[in-house]
């Protein structure tokens, strides 16, 4: 257990060092950073010959990686421009925690991203538990009633839902719960922002505010994960300890929680686990159609004016969760089904 | 031992009845999947609608001066008609610049399915080398083309796609297809996405390969001193088509949603070439006063994807081995 824990870290090293060299090198098509610095103006020639050489930017791709990786203090800079380094840098690189400065806030990275996780957060973990709960209640009724009616009519659904485009759904939402309800004089819910600014934050505007994008985001994933929860249990009912279980005399009820539940659930667990990571990332779209200040947004601003310190501190760290949830989503796995063994 | 006697008469209702060909007990099993049959009318339809439908469209443009058909048509804007409703005249509106929705989204169509087939075709090609190279070869480069794989599967899929169309943006000429003058982000939004997309497939073809390698037709095949790219051309990728033509399928509906997003996001097919991702683009900002904007473009995304789904899911139903003994 041990020795399989330190293996897969082990095996991640490689693997992010893998993902910040691809990713540093898709960053050089950004665009020029130092263009958008002065906000609207261009900056004029000879500032922009100094910022570049303050960035770093002056030097070849290889040498900015390492600067990236693990800083610039050890390396005499030239600041004066006459060829000859002279100060050494002033960053630490990411191997001793330093995600550097955001070029456009002017802030460390990780400031700007403690600003909008909290909000992404929130947006994701309340939709990833009406996720989970959606997707078993009605996976689970429909693999019970299986080729009903009804059923038919979930799978119909559950099809048209995974097709559709995620900002099509929002608009669609907005559209009926927003506009029309507004029209017919029904409560209608608000569709931009976390508060209303005239009524000041408070617990139940921000409830108010999150129903909408937290239906956008769940609709769809209910939508492919209840499909997924419906084949999983008709497997698990199929089985012969179901039916041993019924055979001894067991209500339907136990052999349903008991027997069959926690059987089917556990791709369940790997399906969940192995999206948490994901969570961190923010739902872009959603963020953006809902003016959500969020991770999502926080990346697509900051695209848009080439800031790759921030965007490398998003991606990498998107990505060191996905090799630790992979670690934690098996080692919870393997706790659930003794069968499987890490070894 | 014994020997069963030879019959001298061939009797023909006493030999078992020829046994139907996979690709014919697949097909049959196609047909009678219900929801593939009308994902595949579904298809149809949409298909007709801009083919058919480009042949018909015309109307008087006044910036013309004339009466025009067609793609030029689609393109011309009448700065009086901004945001029309949807009306006998404009079946489906008129957009921000005064066009014809209902052309736009005929000529549109066109470009989204072309998108969607290529980089599908495209996501298909370089799945099945790498999943087939890694695992034929194995050693370092299976490790290298495997750890390349990952690390892109470790990226969410939307940063990604962002990513690599920034990188690749306005790096392509213009081209002409059909007649058709193209701008260049059409190749890039097609290569962007099918470089987003193959990690899936190459996982799922390397697996295959790794077990068909084995084989002692394989092994045949070598000693016959057949060359490495014949053996996985004509002996491997053929054995692994049953996922590599469902992964085909559901690629296209997973290309044009990701052409829909990445055109949302700003970053799509740039130019008077419309799409049904860019007709979107802004679109929200007009989700009360002028709800056809969005609702046209995105209702055709939702049938297409909805009906290759429900083809792929037929696919997937009829081209599973373990199912071919029910029939």
């Amino acid at each position: 257990m041990t020795a399989f824990v330190i293996r897969r870290l082990l095996q991640a090293v490689p693997q992010l060092f893998i993902i910040s060299v691809l990713l540093f090198g898709l960053m050089q098509a950004f665009g020029d950073p130092i263009a958008t610095l002065g906000g609207r103006t261009p900056p004029r020639a000879e500032d922009r010959e100094r910022l570049t050489r303050l960035l770093g930017l002056d030097q070849p791709v290889w040498m900015q990686y390492a600067f990236w990786l693990a800083g610039n203090d050890w390396f005499m800079m030239d600041r004066d421009g006459d060829g000859i380094g002279d100060t050494p840098g002033g960053r630490r690189g990411v191997l001793r925690g330093d995600w550097g400065t955001s070029l456009v806030t002017r802030k460390p990275v990780m400031e700007d991203i403690a600003d909008r996780l909290p909000n992404t957060l929130l947006l994701g973990l309340v939709g990833e538990i009406v996720i989970i709960i959606g997707s078993l209640t009605i996976g689970i009724y429909s693999a019970l009633n299986r080729y009903t009616f009804v059923d038919n009519v979930i799978t119909a659904l559950s099809f048209a839902g995974f097709s559709m485009p995620v900002f099509w759904l929002a608009l669609m939402l907005m559209y009926i719960f927003a506009v029309n309800f507004r029209r017919w004089g029904l409560p209608y819910l608000p569709t931009v922002g976390m508060f209303d600014p005239d009524v000041g934050p408070s617990l139940s505007e921000l409830l108010r505010h999150m129903v909408l994008p937290v239906a956008t985001l769940s609709l769809i994933s209910i939508a492919g994960y209840s499909r997924y929860v419906r084949s999983s249990m008709l497997d698990v009912l199929g089985q012969d300890y179901i039916r041993t279980a019924k055979a001894k005399g067991l209500t339907a009820v136990k052999v349903l929680r008991k027997h069959a539940l926690q059987n089917a659930a556990l791709p369940f667990v790997t399906l969940i686990g192995l999206d948490l990571p994901f969570l961190l990332a923010g739902a872009t779209v959603t963020e953006s159609i809902f003016a959500w200040p969020g991770m999502g947004r926080l990346f697509l601003e900051r695209t848009d004016r080439a800031d790759y310190p921030t965007l490398m501190a998003i991606l990498m760290m998107i990505s060191i969760a996905v090799v630790f949830f992979q670690l934690i989503t098996d080692l919870v796995y393997s706790f659930l089904d003794p069968r499987i063994r890490l070894d | 031992m014994t020997a069963i006697a030879p019959s001298n008469r061939l009797d023909a209702e006493a030999l078992p009845p020829q046994p139907a060909s996979p690709a014919a007990v697949a097909w049959r099993r196609f047909q009678r999947h219900r929801l593939a049959m009308v994902g595949m009318f579904m298809l149809l339809a949409v298909a007709l609608f801009v083919t058919i439908g480009s042949l018909f469209v015309h109307g008087y443009c006044s910036g013309l001066k004339q009466d025009v058909i067609g793609e030029r048509w689609a393109n011309c804007n009448d700065t009086s008609q901004i945001r029309q409703p949807p009306s006998s005249s404009y079946l489906f509106g008129t957009d921000s610049v005064g066009r014809d929705l209902f052309a736009r989204v005929i000529f549109g169509g066109q470009i989204s399915l072309l998108i969607g087939v290529c980089a599908a075709l495209l996501e298909v090609i370089v799945g099945s080398i790498v999943g087939a190279v890694a695992a034929y070869y194995g050693g370092w480069v299976d490790n290298v083309l495997m750890r390349l794989t990952e690390a892109m599967l470790n990226i969410p899929s939307l940063f990604l796609l962002i990513v690599i169309s920034k990188f690749f943006g306005g790096s392509l000429p213009d081209i002409n297809l059909f007649g058709r003058h193209l701008t260049g982000s059409v190749a890039v939004i097609i290569l962007v996405i099918a470089l987003t997309s193959w990690m899936y497939l190459a996982r799922i073809v390397r697996a295959s390969v790794l077990s068909l390698r084995e084989r002692d037709y394989v092994s045949a095949a070598r000693a016959l001193g057949v060359s490495d790219r014949r053996i996985i051309f004509t002996h491997l990728l053929p054995n692994t088509l049953a996922p590599i033509v469902v992964t085909a399928t559901l690629g296209v509906a997973n290309a044009i949603l990701s052409e829909a997003y990445v055109s949302f996001l700003g970053l799509g097919v740039t130019g008077a070439t419309a799409t049904w991702g860019n007709m979107l683009e802004g679109a929200y900002r007009y989700l009360e006063a002028a709800p056809w904007l969005w609702f046209f473009p995105g209702i055709l995304i939702l049938l297409t994807v909805l009906g290759v789904n429900f083809v792929g899911d037929g696919l997937r139903d009829a081209l599973d081995p373990g199912g071919l003994k029910d029939l």
